[in-house]
């Protein structure tokens, strides 16, 4: 950074007292520090996580078949939504070191806009990931296991054997009706026989939504679609448990509850992290917006904060790697 | 107390000033930065959407290749945009040792108690 961190200087002057031998000041070593712990806590959570899905018996959920819907679009669009989150985050982090270097020429206001951006970007971060939340939350559709087994042939052409507590799935639309239709709204009516399955909504605008198949294996390999008469015989099948979406107790995902508890944990920790680094980022767009770094005569305060901000950045690329695409 | 955020001393690195020329170099680096960082995980994404999952010597070689871009990643993260690669070596080591090992426990356990997990699974069917 400066002259003294390419300095050839002796151990015994740099150890001898008196100066930093970091070549750093107190509060940027100190945040060095912490987020060499902090990482650790993240470190520790991937590992827990890499653990729980390595001695897992069930099979895990494959990220691309649960993470690939866009807002509005419910589909095959795997892992986009994601991609364009970190996307968002690289670029934040981008103004970021933006902001920085603008700090190290005493250039005020392009620090501020700088700043900006970067505290746009993470608010735009946090949005998406309180959409994310949401679709996960509420789930693709939901499913409900089976109360007998049940061999059906997939549109791929392969015959498969279900057992009985197998999960089938709904479709997106079908399944909220139905979720609305089981809470009792007495404007949901279900009407099945004969070989059709459909629901009538008879509120406001009153639609009809027809069953026209239904998934096995969603989220844990190949999806297969199965309809026709198959399908109202897995229909026929179906036992009382449904599922829709996922919270701590249960998941339309995967059979074991780590799936789900290790998503809301990590990203949700990380997500905190964001957060904080939202504010604190917006204490000092203020800091900087009053003069405060010009009286001190510089913006290392810029570039503590920033070291922070990229860490998060960095923890989504583990986060993004472990959870998401491995 | 002392202040250590008030310049007492010009040598330190919260002096670090430099002048437009220098930053228009140092800005285009940013910029370099950034478009490898969007094309790896562009790849990525990319990747992990063309290839089908499976205990097959393919996408072993994708998660491997996941694991390099990402440290490829990082590294750009930490040393360009934290500055860390321009701090004293003392410093950099300080940070970056610990994780060196981290990873290396890492992968020893992966090694011997993953694979010891593994050998007991197929004892038992």
């Amino acid at each position: 950074m400066s002259d003294e961190s390419k300095e050839n200087i002796s151990k015994e002057a740099l150890w001898g007292g008196g100066r930093s031998p970091f070549g750093v000041t107190y509060g940027k070593m100190m945040m060095w520090f912490f987020l060499v712990s902090d990482a650790l806590t993240f470190g520790g959570l991937l590992v827990a996580y890499g653990f729980s899905r390595a001695s897992s018996t069930d099979p895990w959920p494959i990220a691309e078949q649960v993470f690939r819907a866009l807002p509005g679009l419910e589909g095959e669009y795997p892992l986009i939504y994601v991609a364009l989150m970190t996307f968002i985050l690289i670029i934040s982090s981008v103004t970021m070191v933006l902001a920085v270097e603008a700090g190290h020429r005493n250039d005020r206001k392009s620090v501020l806009k700088w700043m900006a951006w970067t505290i746009i970007g993470g608010a735009f971060f946090l949005g998406s990931q309180a959409w994310e939340w949401s679709h996960f939350i509420h789930g693709g559709g939901g499913g409900f296991q089976l109360a007998q087994a049940v061999t059906v042939e997939g549109d791929d052409g392969i015959t498969y054997e279900l057992q009985a507590g197998d999960m089938v799935y709904m479709d997106h639309h079908f399944g909220h009706l139905m979720e609305q239709h089981l809470n009792g709204n007495p404007q949901v009516i279900l009407d099945a026989g004969h070989g059709h399955v459909s629901l009538t909504d008879h509120s406001d605008h009153g639609h009809v939504v027809e069953l026209h198949d239904l998934t096995i294996n969603k989220y844990v390999a190949g999806e297969t679609h199965v309809d026709g008469f198959k399908m109202y015989e897995l229909w026929e099948s179906r036992s009382e448990n449904y599922t829709f979406g996922a919270n701590l107790e249960t998941s339309e995902y995967a059979e074991q509850q780590a799936f789900s508890d290790f998503f809301f944990f990590i990203t949700g920790f990380h997500g905190f992290h964001v957060f904080s680094g939202v504010v604190i980022n917006i204490i000092i767009f203020f800091m900087v917006l009053k003069g405060t770094m010009d009286k001190r005569g510089h913006y290392e305060m810029v570039e503590k904060v920033g070291l922070y901000w990229h860490f998060v950045d960095l923890v989504w690329v583990f986060v993004f790697t472990f959870f998401y695409l491995i | 107390m002392e202040r250590d955020d008030l310049i007492v001393n010009d040598s330190y690195a919260l002096n670090a000033h430099h002048d437009e020329a220098h930053g228009k170099v140092l800005r285009k680096k940013i910029y370099f930065v950034t478009v490898l960082l969007s094309v790896i995980t562009a790849i990525e994404v990319g990747m992990g959407v063309m290839f089908k999952r499976g205990d097959t010597y393919t996408w072993t070689a994708i998660k491997w290749t996941f694991l390099a871009l990402t440290l490829v990643k990082a590294g750009y993260i930490v040393m360009s945009f934290m500055h860390l690669g321009e701090e004293r070596k003392n410093l950099r080591n300080a940070v970056v040792m610990p994780y060196v090992f981290f990873i290396l426990y890492l992968t020893y356990i992966a090694l011997t108690e993953g694979f010891a997990n593994m050998a007991i699974d197929n004892l038992l069917h």
